[in-house]
């Protein structure tokens, strides 16, 4: 069954807004649709409530443009996000860290 | 809904191999992926279909907005009809030359583009899989009763339906029937019962307790 898009996610407004185009979310990488989906994917599963990654989306945007940082929407949201997992205990950074290097020097190519 | 619209890539890059170097950020995002799907947090299937339901939404609440104004505002309603473009601006939608059809006790309207899928996009987001299907544009036009029997609308003989062919320059909306036992609700309330589906032709609005079902 196809999941129906949650008005909490399509809808946020200010500057947690999804980018759109035409009214179509624009995901200009692949990777930004994965790291949407995920993000959604385990608001399903319950693992975090949709207000708390919000709540810390806004804030990770805040604190890029204070800083004046060039990052993208969804540079923001990967990092709201891994922050969201390391505070819930879900991911460990280390582990993340170890994982991206396997995946840079191609030692790993898949993520099974 | 990969495949329909070119322009831009979706999802998924397992496995795949990539013949510019991968970006920083993709690999990053590949490796948490690898861990959440290892400690069974994500299943990768889930994370396509989410997205590809995202892609296809911007949900039909502008247009359902527009069919609730008509329905508690019968001045609203004659402008909509008159000039339906000038009246979606009214709320804020626009960039779309759109003709309002309404549904009467007798009459039926059917949307279609024979030709492509012209759709109006800011009222009521991406057109679905099925209207861009060869199979409804020929039949839609040929047999609408038919169709509209596989919608599961069951129409009477005597209901007259009348086909509208979208084109790049002018979109069509339904502006359906309200149901009976709303008139306690709100505005607001009434747009959330209007569909997508409704706004094309192939549904009818239904009453908020069969809505609910």
């Amino acid at each position: 069954m196809e999941p129906v898009p949650s008005r909490e996610i399509a809808d946020m407004k200010g500057p947690a807004a999804l980018p759109r185009k035409n009214g179509e979310l624009v995901f200009d990488e692949a990777w930004q649709g994965r790291i949407f989906g995920m993000t959604v994917a385990m608001s399903h599963e319950a693992c975090f409530e949709w207000r708390e990654f919000q709540a810390q989306l806004i804030a990770e945007i805040a604190h890029a443009e204070r800083e004046g940082e060039s990052t993208t929407y969804y540079e923001r949201w990967l990092h709201a996000f891994e922050r969201l997992l390391a505070d819930k205990g879900l991911i460990d950074v280390g582990a993340l860290a170890d994982r991206t290097r396997d995946f840079e020097s191609g030692r790993r190519d898949d993520v099974f | 809904m990969s495949g329909t619209h070119d322009d831009h890539e979706h999802g998924h890059q397992h496995g795949h191999h990539h013949r510019e170097p991968e970006s920083a950020l993709s690999l990053r995002v590949r490796a948490l992926e690898s861990l959440l799907v290892e400690k069974k947090l994500v299943a990768s299937e889930a994370v396509d279909r989410i997205v590809s339901a995202y892609e296809e939404d911007i949900g039909p609440h502008n247009g359902a907005k527009v069919v609730a104004r008509a329905w508690v505002d019968p001045a609203y309603r004659q402008r909509l009809i008159a000039d339906g473009t000038a009246a979606i601006e009214e709320l804020g939608f626009g960039g779309v030359d759109l003709q309002v059809v309404e549904n009467t006790p007798g009459v039926h309207n059917l949307v279609v583009c024979t030709l492509c899928s012209c759709y109006p996009h800011a009222l009521i987001g991406l057109p679905p899989v099925w209207y861009k299907s060869f199979e409804y544009r020929s039949r839609a036009v040929r047999e609408p009763r038919v169709v509209l029997r596989e919608f599961g609308v069951d129409l009477p003989q005597s209901t007259e339906i009348r086909i509208w062919d979208s084109s790049a320059e002018l979109r069509y909306l339904v502006l359906p029937e309200r149901p009976a036992g709303t008139e306690r609700l709100s505005e607001a309330e009434l747009a959330k019962l209007v569909t997508r589906d409704a706004m094309i032709g192939v549904a009818l609005v239904q009453p908020p307790a069969a809505a609910a079902r």
